[in-house]
């Protein structure tokens, strides 16, 4: 059936957000966007939320919820719309745990789940965009190849969220010698080989503690890749990246509201030429723009987050909504400081700060695939 | 629950919708060719087959709503063809002004004709509050006269009768603005001429002149004869008729480039070309980028459509959402045949196939009912929460 009505529960989740993001997100944003820092104390706070530990199997102490992407995404959006670096830090660690959850082998489960279920935040992170110019999800440069019982990783990674927190990464890799497929590796910190350098200094997303690793033939067990040997195959993989993709998309979606709902009660306040710039259609347009582009990725997104969620291949969906977004995301943000003029080019104003978040975001999978 | 996917009694409707597409299409070319031709009232194959209407019937709570499937019908039959349908019903944009604005008599009396709908004239297009012809009352007959020109009526010509907007005074602005039923035949209203057109050539589009045409008093749709003093409340309830037709429209239009984006990609991969999700920009070349790109501009436009029409199936509001469905619509719908016929070039401006007819037919999607423009206009208004007077 096609429908866009959230449940009621789904409503109780997004005003919650909604608030948070309002009270304890967008308040800290500029400053921890200023000191390239995340606070101790963010971190507890949106670990208390529950967006990981609440929709891990109770057999590992979680909270047993069934686990929706669409409320993922909606709660996305509205933490996003708070600030786009503090809602990718709160959900970082359950990329890593949701993966863990679906196609890990119940040692690992019983290995890594707990620790995301415990009083305290615990970090682990996808490791996934590598530094290379033709960077793309189907032709990964970091390779695992077969060893003995287990094998050896080699690559680059670049932009792992939490990086220098995280006690585990799950690396993505592309297998050599007769196991050609895409694969995805638990790799603990202090593994041999690993370098784990940050936090790197980049356009946007200061406060994400975004990590580099270089990856010199670490050797790890059979059983360090998700699911065990041989598995799981591609498209359990390529799963994962659909479900990042989604996530990602919402992100944008939030960050696009957030321009918009800045952009609009700045324009009904400044005067030019003797009233509101809001009154001229050059301006009022724009503003119609983001608010048509802001639903279009919305959209596109539950869409997305539809079929994770009822188990039908998302790869079309997700590439749309996540390509998509970050187009309009983009435009949107670049608007955003158009329509404040030189303010929107100052730091005093947010809008500055996202529209460098929404370049980095768009390239937090290498290059729009659309 | 919010999902996509419809459900195997929509898909029912669906794919009758498309068999019934795939007979249109074959005379698509014809009566692009023979715009003077009107197509017949019913095509020889659709004996053979269901009609769809009757399989809304036995629909339940689980399946999607109405609204929302009579956009993903239009989409489907425009995907065969504009305006070549298998059968014509009573579906003039006057039928959509009389359902939601006509007194019970009115609809007993006027509901089994096909209405057409007469607003713009030579001098008045997008500011419909500068209509200038004329309604006036006899008291001695206890009738309208009726005195203007309009063009651009959509089915002017096959109509049965038509809703027309006139005045009632000129210096209340919007506010003298009422619409009246007047029936073909009716002394003093003439079909003045039928409209050569880019695209919708099987679709025909009228002038008419009005010269003291005299209509019964209650053929004024709604029956309230007063005039506002304050704002614009008659006008608001007339542009209501609007809040489905906006996104039917773009609807409408979607179903046309959905046709040239699936020959497109028939063509690309006929050719050869790898057109997969999934493999990554460096890998692609760039015609199936911009397939690709084009498919998720599609995909976009059409669910702000379906958001539209969702809201109203709730019985929400969708006024703002009508307006964001059609000027995205509006948008995408020429921005994809376009560049579907630059990916294809010759292929794309011959009239071998169809992709250069869907170019023209499209192109109208973004002006009737309301140009971009004015949908940008209604939109912006709301967001801003300004009036017609802050935001002009």
């Amino acid at each position: 059936m096609i429908s866009f009505g959230p449940t009621e529960e789904q409503e109780v989740v997004r005003e919650a957000m909604r608030e948070f993001a309002a009270k304890a997100i967008r308040p800290i944003a500029r400053d921890c966007d200023e000191k390239s820092e995340l606070p101790e104390e963010y971190l507890q706070a949106s670990f208390e939320l529950g967006l990981t530990a609440t929709q891990l199997p109770e057999a590992y102490g979680g909270g047993g919820e069934p686990r929706s992407p669409v409320t993922n995404a909606i709660v996305l959006e509205e933490l996003a719309h708070g600030d786009a670096t503090l809602a990718l830090a709160a959900v970082a660690p359950s990329l890593f745990a949701f993966a863990i959850a679906d196609l890990g082998t119940e040692e690992q489960k019983r290995a890594h789940l707990p620790a995301f279920c415990g009083s305290r935040p615990h970090v682990a992170s996808l490791a996934l965009v590598e530094p290379d110019p033709t960077f793309d999800v189907s032709s990964l440069r970091t390779l695992a190849e077969p060893k003995g019982d287990g094998y050896v990783l080699s690559g680059s990674k670049r932009l792992v969220p939490l990086g220098l927190r995280a006690s585990h990464f799950l690396v993505l890799a592309r297998g050599i010698n007769g196991d050609a497929g895409l694969g995805a590796y638990i790799v603990p910190r202090d593994a041999q080989g690993l370098r784990v350098t940050g936090p790197e200094k980049n356009l946007g997303l200061h406060a994400l503690g975004a990590a580099s690793l270089e990856l010199e033939r670490v050797e790890v067990p059979a059983e360090a890749r998700l699911g065990g040997p041989g598995g799981p195959g591609a498209a359990d993989v390529r799963r994962l990246v659909n479900a990042s993709r989604v996530a990602l998309a919402a992100v944008m979606t939030g960050l696009s509201r957030a321009v918009f709902e800045y952009a609009v009660p700045y324009a009904k306040d400044r005067v030019a030429f003797g009233e509101a710039i809001a009154r001229k259609q050059a301006i009022a347009f724009t503003l119609a723009d983001m608010r048509i582009e802001t639903d279009a990725m919305r959209w596109l997104v539950w869409r997305a987050a539809a079929d994770l969620e009822h188990g039908r291949d998302a790869t079309r969906s997700a590439q749309q909504a996540r390509g998509y977004a970050a187009e309009a995301c983009m435009k949107i943000a670049d608007d955003g400081v158009q329509v404040l003029g030189g303010h929107g080019f100052i730091r005093e104003h947010p809008v500055e700060m996202w529209y460098r978040n929404a370049r980095t975001l768009g390239v937090l999978e290498g290059a729009a695939t659309l | 629950m919010i999902d996509f996917e419809p459900t195997p009694n929509d898909r029912k409707i669906l794919d009758q919708v498309r068999q019934e597409a795939l007979v249109a299409r074959t005379y698509a070319r014809h009566y692009d060719e023979n715009e003077h031709e009107f197509p017949p009232d019913e095509l020889p194959q659709a004996k053979d087959f269901p009609n769809v209407f009757a399989l809304f019937a036995g629909r339940g709570k689980d399946d999607t709503g109405m609204g929302l499937m009579s956009m993903l019908v239009s989409a489907g039959q425009t995907w065969g063809d504009y305006s070549v349908r298998m059968r014509r019903g009573r579906g003039g944009l006057g039928n959509a002004a009389l359902r939601a604005a006509g007194t019970p008599e009115q609809q007993k009396k006027w509901s089994h004709l096909t209405l057409a709908m007469a607003i713009t004239e030579p001098g008045c297009g997008s500011d419909p509050s500068m209509v200038q012809t004329s309604a006036v009352l006899d008291p001695a007959t206890d009738e309208w006269v009726l005195n203007g020109e309009k063009i651009f009526v959509t089915t002017g010509c096959r109509a049965e009768g038509v809703v027309v907007w006139a005045t009632l005074d000129k210096s209340a602005g919007r506010a003298g603005i009422k619409s009246f039923l007047v029936e073909k035949g009716t002394p003093g209203f003439v079909v003045a001429h039928k409209e050569k057109k880019l695209g919708i050539r099987a679709d025909d589009t009228a002038a008419y002149v009005f010269r003291d045409c005299r209509i019964p008093r209650g053929n004024l749709l709604g029956g309230d004869e007063s005039i506002p003093k304050q704002g614009s409340g008659g006008f608001r309830g007339v542009m209501k008729t609007f809040n489905m037709t906006r996104p039917a429209v773009a609807a409408i239009g979607l179903g046309i480039s959905q046709a040239a984006l699936d020959f497109t990609r028939e063509q690309l991969e006929q050719a050869g070309l790898s057109l997969e999700y999934g493999s990554g920009l460096h890998g692609l070349s760039g015609a199936a980028q911009k397939l690709l790109r084009l498919e998720a501009l599609q995909e976009a436009a059409m669910l702000t459509v379906l958001r539209a029409a969702w809201l109203s199936d709730q019985g929400q509001p969708n006024n703002t959402e009508s307006s964001i469905a059609k000027a995205k619509g509006g948008a995408a719908v020429r921005e994809i045949t376009q560049g579907c016929i630059e990916i294809l070039g010759p292929l794309g401006v011959s009239r071998d196939f169809l992709l250069e007819k869907w170019f023209r037919d499209v192109r109208i999607t973004d002006i009737y009912e309301g140009t971009g423009q004015i949908q940008r206009l209604i939109i912006a208004r709301d967001v801003l929460g300004y009036s017609s007077s802050e935001l002009r």
